[in-house]
Formats: structure tokens, C-alpha cells, sequence
């Protein structure tokens, strides 16, 4: 097993890495070992999580390591820009590894250590946190790994995905990435945060590219979003998604996973709009939620029954 | 000849709430797996970090005795089946190895069965694996391609016996002699001989095995920060415990934060740093919250902990921020204003919201407030606002801070300081060891919320069942107990249990008539709450069932005097005599009316009075009986144990001289109907038939 930074002293960066920087560097570090380097899913979700490289992967008994940034999208954890750390857009880098690796603690480790994190520095601690995804249907055991503290990520062994056991299991680790800049470049205010690494004028903060994207989206989440349209909205993607399910079906093989599982992913984020909008009841909440499983379920199942799912 | 058995299971990080179970657990199926295999061992002595699980017994036998035993078979010619089950059971190839003995019933099989002991390693080779392919871990996982489900991915498997390994495999997992020290600070294996060297190796790899020590060393090095300063930690076990178990080298650090911070109460900063931190609060001489804090890493850091705590106080920092966005929040608006958004919590599905909630605990509060003196306008404030806090963000974020908040929300507003007191008070006693509220407004509503709580799920047939109680309703009752008893409250429950379903809202659970059951049903839950009460204080449960088989006894306080005065009396030879009596009284009079299918409660005729016994008797009752009527009235207990203790003599002196079922069957009824009168007088206490002794 590889040992930690002191036996393979890697020179930790001088200034510390820009956000930007800190993504590549992330990249390269699980590119070399051994990841498929993804691009961010084209659709809006809650978390990296439910990227069909996480979520629809994570089932059947082939190998897959991955790696991506995730856009994701919190409606209702909008502050129009005022709140220093809280977003209803942020990035998380998502990293699958099945089947988990032996040494995957240590991978983690020394990803840290890539990012200019000492190790004999700073206090890292693995501290129990459950995940469970009730929209997913899914749960595993893990830890929030706190460093001095922070939560800089979560690790999670999956054991359920779709209501289907992981075997093999994967390995999940999620970074949220601001939080961990912000960590690394001693910033408090995420807007501070030193995106691109310039010097002067060409110095791009986070706050640059994305204070008023939070700031209108968190108006358009709170108080215009259209909920007579999301309503119907939310009704057309669980139909679409239900019919492509059952069109997609030839014999024991499915044939349009993907698109269906496209329609689940939709119907969710549309369900977390109209929760920030306040318009779902605590009883109707739950109601939802179900609808929203059910989906994915029959989608994680549809998936077994394809190539990538080891049928 | 014997030896030392080492077994170390080391894995990823263990959840810290977990390894106080895992260590008793492995400690017990050890010892009984080895036991079952025959190895005759003494204590295990176990112990854990956050990856590792070990434990160790001294004088472990280096193999299972010989055992011989003769196992009886079946009869000569039974059927095939019979045979071979035997032959099975006895591992016997053949039935001509067994051996043929005869009784009276004819001849059967014997089989001799000679057992030759094991060695140790092997019949630890064989329980390892089963212990841990068995843990009974409250949830465990799967990892990577295996099967073997743990806590969390085991790594590998120590096992020494007298300093050698005992190899064995768990899915795939070979068994080994080496370990590894801390994470960072000491990550490559090494090899151990025994416990001793073992402990010694972990201690200079910075891993201190012991729990315990570990704690005493968080519990003194905090302090010790805290004194150098001239402040003081606010020791807290729990957390000194989960950092115990977050920490193989448990180094304390001091931070600090902005004195700003110190506007916001106490019990925020220290939740917050608590909760979401792991961190001790601090206090200045004075009492009050410094701003200052320890964390417990898990690290000798190169640099003494500066980027550690530095770190630690961004952290902090920010939690505190938040925490302070949410008091400022929440005081923008009114207690009051907030209570319109309890209606979109759903406090159960049946009973309605808490908005709901809080109308029926206002009214309940009001009339309670009329039974026990209180001010009723504060009661009904202080319930129409107690709630008002479960919307607010802090509260949202810190469950734990209901009704605090509301209290600090409600004297900010002006609000009467004992309806302020209230919203915090009125959900204690949170449990045995938490203190009653004391104020009667508080009480009003701590009563009121508890009432309204347990005679709601009681209509919609939710009563708690054996281990089962989801909504604390045990809990609930207890509470009541003890804020009627320990502030010596007169409250008919009965009264009560009408007053509260009275309120509740016919078209959210109507009681279709079931008022009465409900309320016999619910005045019995207390009844045995009340046991278990005053079982818990020492008091004789016969004593308890004595006064409870008294009708109408539904005043807690009364019921509790009762028992008190009873068990304080026949602790005296007069009661302890006047008990025999009465018991005696007692069975004749139930032998006799059940024989004639009658009840003699008549008087008795002083005409008929033959001998000077029942002559004495009849005149110490006639003294006796308004003395007790009237200390019963006055509720002087004491005073009725006097009165009752005058009759000892002539009591003892009837039974002694006076032939109760005397041939003359007027003489005999007569004598039955004085019987009556002593178990009429000591009746008006408790059922002497109840009383043991």
C-alpha cells in the first residue's frame, strides 16, 4: 500500500491553487489512477450523485472508475448572493471507483496531498455519516471527512442503489469543491474565492462568474418560478419517463434506459423547485419523494437488463 | 500448560459510538466460542480505537481436554432413520461400533465417544471467522468484491497465540502477526510477540490502545489548557467520549473566536461548537462563556497544532456566523407572528398540526391554571407561544434548542418573565435525572402539554406496547408523576383526564363514547407509571397495590402519603401486629362470606357481646372509627396510623380469648360483623388483605 505524503515527498505548491486549479489538479491526480475523466451530466441535479456514471454505474457487476465535476443545483438553498457560503449552484467532484479499491482510504489521502493539503499539518479524520438518497432509493456507509474541522468531503460505500444490492461495491467520494477551496485558499466568503489564478486584472474571482447568477436564480427559485407549468412539468417527465421505460423493453433487454433515466433525473429537479417555491405540503412532500423513486427504481432496474448493466 | 491468545482486528475508521459495544460483544463471543469448543478460559480483557478491535486472554489452555462420554442410542431394531441419526450424532461409521446395552425395556445403542482434545490454534482458527463473520455490528457493509460484511473494510487480522501466528482465512483475509500505528504519524507494519509488546509498540507508533486512557488524557490536557489561561472546561463525558473514539492520539488544542459572538446565548455557542465541531466550551471566572473553545485532534502536528487550530477557528468561525444569522433572523419576527406556520407541522397525522396542538393545550392551560392556582392569562400566553420556536431557524438547525430559544425570543419581546420561563420549562422533565418545572405558570403548561399529549394518542389507540414507545408517552406520564409529587399538587386525575378530552377536536379524533374506557385505560398506565415511581424510590410495591385496590384513588400526592404513612406504621410493633390481626380478620371474614354468600357489614348487636374482649374491642373501635373518619378528612395520614395502632391490644386480645365461629350461629354472626368493623377501620387506608407479612 502507498504510504502517506512523508515517504513520497511531492513539493506542495507554493501560492495556494486556484479553484480552477484545483479541479485540474484533481483530474490529472485521478486520471492517473486509472479514472475516466467525465464531463459535467447536461441536466440540472441535486448532486453528483445522480449522474448515470454514478448512479446507473454503480449497479451491475462491471468495473468502472470514473471522475467528474457536477454542477449542482440546491433551489432552495438560495441566498441571493448575501450568504458567505451558502449556494444554490455549486461544484462537487465526483469520484466512482467499483469495485472499492483496498487502498482507496489511502487514494483519498493522497489526493489532499495533490491539492497542497500537509498531512502532517493538518488533523484529516474520517467521522461517521451515513448517506442515504431517498429520491435514489439508495443508501451506503461512509464517513464526512473533516479536515481541521471542515467537511471537505464524503466517502461513501455504496450499498443500495434503486432498492438493488452493489455488487461489486463502489467506492464514492465527493469533494465540495468551494468548500475545499475555500479551505485551501484561506478565503471566508466564496465569493472571494480566487478562481482563475491571475495576476491583477486579469484576477478572476468566483464572485466574477457567479454572484448574479445567484442572485437571479435564487429569484426565479423563491419567487417567479412558473409552479402551475413545473406542476405540469413534473407530471410530463414522470409519464415520459414511465412510457420510455415500458417502450424500451424487448424481451429480457432494455433498450432506452439512458433517455428514461433522463426523465427521472428532470422530474427530481423539478420537485426540488417547487419545494424551494414552498408550494408541496409536508404531506404532499412525501408523496413526491415516492413518485420520484419509483422512477429511478424502474429505471436502475431497466438498466440490469443492459450491456453496461452486465446482462 | 497455557498461554496468551492476541486477536487484533484492524479496519477503517470505526464509528465512535459504536466501539464501547464492539468491545464488550468481541469480548463475550470470544470467550463463549471458545468455551462451546471446550477451552476452559478466563476474563478477556478487549479494547478499541477508531480502526481497531482487540482482545486478549491471559492463561488460555494450549489445548481442549479428552472427553469421553457415552451417548445412548436408540432400541435394538429400530427404524433405519433412527439408526442413522445416531450413527450421525455419535460419528460412528457403522452401528456395529456401537455398543449393545439392556434395562428392563430391552436392549439399545451406546455409543462411546471418545473425544481427543484440540489444540488451541486450531479451535481458534475455526471461532475467529464465525465471531466475525457474525458481528453483531448495529449496521454493517459490504466493500470492494467480497462477501465479508463489517463495520467498515477490514484490513487484517492479528492472531497470536503464545507469540506465534494462528493462521486462518476469512474471505480471502489471511491472518497475520503484524499491525500498523497511527495513520500519519507511524503508518508502516510491524511485527508483536504478545500484548505487552504489542501495547508498547502501538504507544511509540503514537497509538494509545486504551480507552480509558485516552479519555483521561483528553479529560486532563483540556483542563490543563483551560488553567494556564485562568478559565475552566465545561467537562462533558459524552464528548470527551466521542472524541476518545475519533482519536487514536488525542492531542487538545485551544482556539478562540471574536468576543462578539458572546451576544448570542450560551446554550447556541455551545451547542453549535458541540454539535457540528466536537468541541468543548470554556468559561471565564465569572461563569460566563469565554470566547474560547477546545478541540481534540488527532495529531502531533510538525507545526504544534498552529494550522490545526487555526484551521479548527475558520471552522468555528463560520458556525458561529450562522448560528448568529439565525438568532438575528429569528428575532425579526415575533413569537406570536410565528405560530401561523406551526399549521404546517404535522405533529401527527391523526392528531393534526402543532398549531393544532397549541389551541388545545391554551384552553387546557387556562383550567389547569384554576386547579393549581396559577395565573391563568400567563398560562395561556406562555401556551399559546411555546411552540412558536419550531418554526425559527435556530431551532431548525438546533433540535435540541427548543423551547431555550423560545424563552431568550420571548423575554427579548417584553413577555412576562414566568411566561418566558414556561415556553423553556414546559417540556421538562426531559428525563429521570432532569429537574421538574417549579413555577406555576411553567407547570401549567408542562402539565398541559404532557396531558394533551398522552390522552391524544390514547384516543387514537397509540399506547405504547412492551419495549415499543415512539412518542415517549412513558416518558410523558413520568413527567406528570413527578411535577405533581414533587411540588405537592393536588390534581384529581380523573378531573383532569375529563377536562383534557373534553378538548380534543371531535372531528380529528372523536372518541365515539369511548370516553370512560379511555380514561380507566389511562388512569391505569399511571397507576403503573406510579409503581414503577415509587418502586424505583424503594417504597414496597404490596404497600402501592394496597392503596391502589382503594377506590376512587386517583390524587397522586394522596396516593404517595398514603403509602408513605402505611409503610412508616407497620415498621412499628403495633402495626406490624395490628397487621396480623387484620389480615386474619380479613381471610375469616372472606372464608365465612363466601361460605354463607353474604357480606357482614352490618353492626353488631352489643347486646350479644358474651366476653370482655369483644366488649373492649367494640369501645377501642367506637373511639377509634371518628378519630379516622376525621384525620381522613383532614388527609393526616399519621393521625390515622395512631388511631389504628390504639386497637393493636384489643385486637389481639379478641383473637386470643374469642372463638369467632362460635356454635351459636347469632353469637357467630355478630362476631363477623365486628371483624368487619376492624377491616372496615383499617380499610379506609389501604386493602390490608394486599400487605405482605
Amino acid at each position: 500500500m502507498a504510504q502517506p505524503e512523508q515517504s513520497s515527498p511531492a513539493p506542495a505548491p507554493k501560492a495556494p491553487l486556484s479553484f480552477q486549479d484545483l479541479i485540474l489538479t484533481l483530474q490529472r491526480y485521478w486520471a492517473s489512477k486509472g479514472c475516466v475523466i467525465l464531463q459535467p451530466y447536461d441536466m440540472e441535479m441535486g448532486a453528483g450523485t445522480f449522474h448515470p456514471a454514478t448512479t446507473l454505474r454503480s449497479l451491475g457487476p462491471k468495473p468502472w472508475s470514473a471522475a467528474y465535476v457536477q454542477p449542482c443545483r440546491r433551489p432552495k438553498d438560495g441566498r441571493y448572493g448575501e450568504n458567505p457560503n451558502r449556494l444554490q449552484h455549486y461544484y462537487q467532484f465526483q469520484v466512482v471507483l467499483k469495485p472499492s479499491p483496498q487502498n482507496i482510504q489511502q487514494l483519498y489521502l493522497e489526493s489532499l496531498a495533490a491539492i497542497g493539503i500537509d498531512l502532517l499539518n493538518h488533523d484529516v479524520r474520517f467521522v461517521e455519516d451515513d448517506w442515504e438518497s431517498p429520491t435514489l432509493g439508495a443508501w451506503g456507509l461512509g464517513w464526512e471527512v473533516w479536515c481541521d474541522g471542515m467537511e471537505v468531503s464524503q466517502f461513501t460505500y455504496f450499498q443500495q442503489v434503486g432498492g438493488f444490492d452493489c455488487e461489486p461495491v463502489t467506492g464514492e467520494l465527493t469533494y465540495g469543491l468551494e468548500r475545499l477551496a475555500m479551505y485551501v485558499q484561506g478565503v471566508d466568503r466564496v465569493y472571494d474565492l480566487d478562481f482563475n489564478g491571475g495576476e491583477g486584472d486579469s484576477r478572476v474571482k468566483y464572485g466574477d462568474v457567479f454572484l448574479q447568477a445567484e442572485q437571479e436564480y435564487s429569484r426565479y427559485d423563491f419567487e417567479y418560478a412558473d409552479t402551475k407549468l413545473l406542476f405540469n412539468q413534473f407530471r410530463d417527465a414522470e409519464t415520459e419517463c414511465k412510457a420510455l421505460l415500458e417502450k424500451g423493453e424487448n424481451g429480457s433487454r432494455h433498450e432506452m434506459v439512458l433517455p428514461a433515466y433522463d426523465q427521472c433525473i428532470k422530474a427530481s429537479h423539478i420537485f426540488n423547485l417547487l419545494d424551494a417555491r414552498g408550494v408541496i405540503s409536508v404531506t404532499e412532500r412525501q408523496g413526491y419523494i415516492l413518485k420520484v423513486r419509483d422512477l429511478a427504481k424502474a429505471c436502475c432496474a431497466a438498466w440490469l437488463k443492459t450491456e453496461a448493466g452486465g446482462a | 500448560m497455557s498461554g496468551e491468545l492476541l486477536l487484533e482486528l484492524f479496519s477503517e475508521e470505526i464509528p465512535a459510538r459504536m466501539q464501547a459495544a464492539a468491545e464488550r460483544e468481541l469480548a463475550r463471543l470470544l470467550e463463549d466460542g471458545l468455551k462451546q469448543a471446550g477451552l476452559e478460559v478466563g476474563a478477556v480483557k478487549s479494547c478499541s480505537t477508531p480502526r481497531r478491535l482487540t482482545a486478549v486472554i491471559e492463561g488460555v489452555p494450549v489445548a481442549s481436554p479428552n472427553v469421553s462420554e457415552e451417548r445412548k442410542g436408540p432400541r435394538v431394531g429400530a427404524p433405519e432413520k433412527a439408526l442413522e441419526g445416531f450413527l450421525k450424532s455419535a460419528g460412528l461409521s457403522s452401528i456395529d461400533e456401537a455398543e449393545i446395552q439392556s434395562d428392563k425395556k430391552g436392549e439399545f445403542y451406546v455409543a462411546n465417544i471418545e473425544r481427543e482434545g484440540r489444540p488451541t490454534p486450531v479451535i481458534v482458527a475455526e471461532v475467529v471467522p464465525v465471531i466475525v463473520n457474525n458481528f453483531p455490528w448495529p449496521k454493517s457493509m459490504r466493500w470492494g468484491a467480497g462477501k465479508l460484511r463489517w463495520v467498515r473494510p477490514l484490513h487484517s487480522v492479528l492472531c497470536l497465540f503464545n507469540g506465534e501466528v494462528i493462521p486462518f482465512e476469512i474471505d480471502g483475509l489471511i491472518s497475520g502477526g503484524e499491525t500498523r500505528g497511527h495513520r500519519f504519524l507511524a503508518p508502516e507494519p510491524f511485527a508483536v510477540k504478545d500484548f505487552a509488546d504489542y501495547e508498547k509498540k502501538l504507544r511509540a507508533a503514537k497509538v494509545i490502545l486504551d480507552t480509558e486512557e485516552r479519555r483521561d488524557v483528553i479529560r486532563s490536557r483540556a483542563k490543563a489548557l483551560c488553567e494556564a489561561e485562568g478559565l475552566s472546561l465545561i467537562e462533558d463525558e459524552a464528548l470527551i467520549a466521542e472524541n476518545a473514539g475519533l482519536t487514536e492520539w488525542p492531542v487538545p488544542l485551544m482556539g478562540s473566536f471574536d468576543e462578539s459572538f458572546l451576544d448570542v446565548p450560551p446554550e447556541v455557542l455551545a451547542t453549535t461548537m458541540k454539535a457540528h465541531q466536537k468541541c468543548f466550551s470554556v468559561t471565564a471566572p465569572d461563569g460566563k462563556l469565554a470566547n474560547r473553545f477546545v478541540l481534540v485532534s488527532n495529531l502531533e502536528a510538525k507545526d504544534g497544532g498552529k494550522a490545526i487550530t487555526a484551521g479548527n477557528e475558520r471552522v468555528i468561525r463560520a458556525r458561529l456566523a450562522d448560528a448568529k444569522f439565525f438568532f438575528d433572523q429569528d428575532r425579526k419576527i415575533a413569537l406570536e407572528n410565528a405560530t401561523p406556520r406551526l399549521k404546517d407541522i404535522v405533529f401527527h397525522e391523526k392528531l393534526g398540526t402543532q398549531y393544532d396542538r397549541i389551541q388545545r393545550i391554551r384552553k387546557l392551560a387556562v383550567e389547569l391554571a384554576k386547579l393549581i392556582g396559577a395565573d391563568t392569562e400567563d398560562s395561556e400566553r406562555a401556551a399559546m407561544l411555546c411552540k412558536a420556536d419550531l418554526v425559527s431557524e435556530m431551532v431548525g438547525e438546533f433540535p435540541e434548542l427548543q423551547g431555550i430559544m423560545g424563552r431568550y425570543y420571548a423575554l427579548e419581546e417584553g413577555e412576562h418573565p414566568d411566561v418566558a420561563d414556561a415556553i423553556a420549562a414546559h417540556y421538562k422533565p426531559m428525563g429521570p435525572s432532569d429537574a421538574v418545572p417549579e413555577d406555576s405558570v411553567s407547570i401549567a403548561v408542562a402539565l398541559s402539554d404532557k396531558l394533551d399529549m398522552l390522552v391524544g394518542f390514547w384516543a387514537i389507540d397509540e399506547k405504547p406496547t412492551g419495549s415499543k414507545d415512539p412518542f415517549a408517552l412513558r416518558r410523558a406520564a413520568l413527567g406528570v408523576i413527578r411535577i405533581v409529587l414533587e411540588n405537592g399538587l393536588r390534581l384529581p386525575l380523573m378531573k383532569t383526564l375529563s377536562i383534557v378530552m373534553a378538548g380534543l377536536d371531535p372531528a380529528i379524533h372523536g372518541l365515539d363514547g369511548k370516553e370512560e374506557e379511555t380514561e380507566k385505560n389511562l388512569l391505569g398506565f399511571f397507576a403503573d407509571r406510579l409503581k414503577v415511581y415509587l418502586r424505583d424510590q424503594g417504597a414496597r410495591h404490596d404497600l402501592i397495590d394496597a392503596v391502589f385496590s382503594l377506590p376512587g384513588q386517583d390524587d397522586l400526592l394522596m396516593i404517595v402519603r398514603r403509602v408513605e404513612a402505611l409503610g412508616k406504621f407497620l415498621e412499628t410493633e403495633d402495626g406490624a401486629n395490628l397487621l396480623i390481626g387484620a389480615k386474619r380478620a380479613n381471610n375469616i371474614l372472606r372464608i365465612e362470606e363466601k361460605k354463607d354468600g353474604t357480606r357482614y357489614d352490618g353492626a353488631p348487636d352489643p347486646a350479644l357481646f358474651g366476653m370482655e374482649e369483644e366488649v373492649a374491642l367494640a369501645e377501642e373501635l367506637d373511639a377509634a372509627e371518628p378519630l379516622i373518619a376525621s384525620a381522613i378528612e383532614h388527609e393526616d395520614f399519621e393521625a390515622v396510623m395512631g388511631a389504628l395502632a390504639k386497637l393493636r391490644g384489643p385486637v389481639d386480645a379478641f383473637f386470643d380469648r374469642v372463638t369467632v365461629n362460635a356454635d351459636d350461629p347469632l353469637l357467630r354472626v355478630n362476631r363477623l360483623k365486628l371483624l368487619n368493623r376492624i377491616r372496615a377501620a383499617t380499610h379506609t387506608v389501604a386493602d390490608f388483605s394486599k400487605i405482605e407479612g
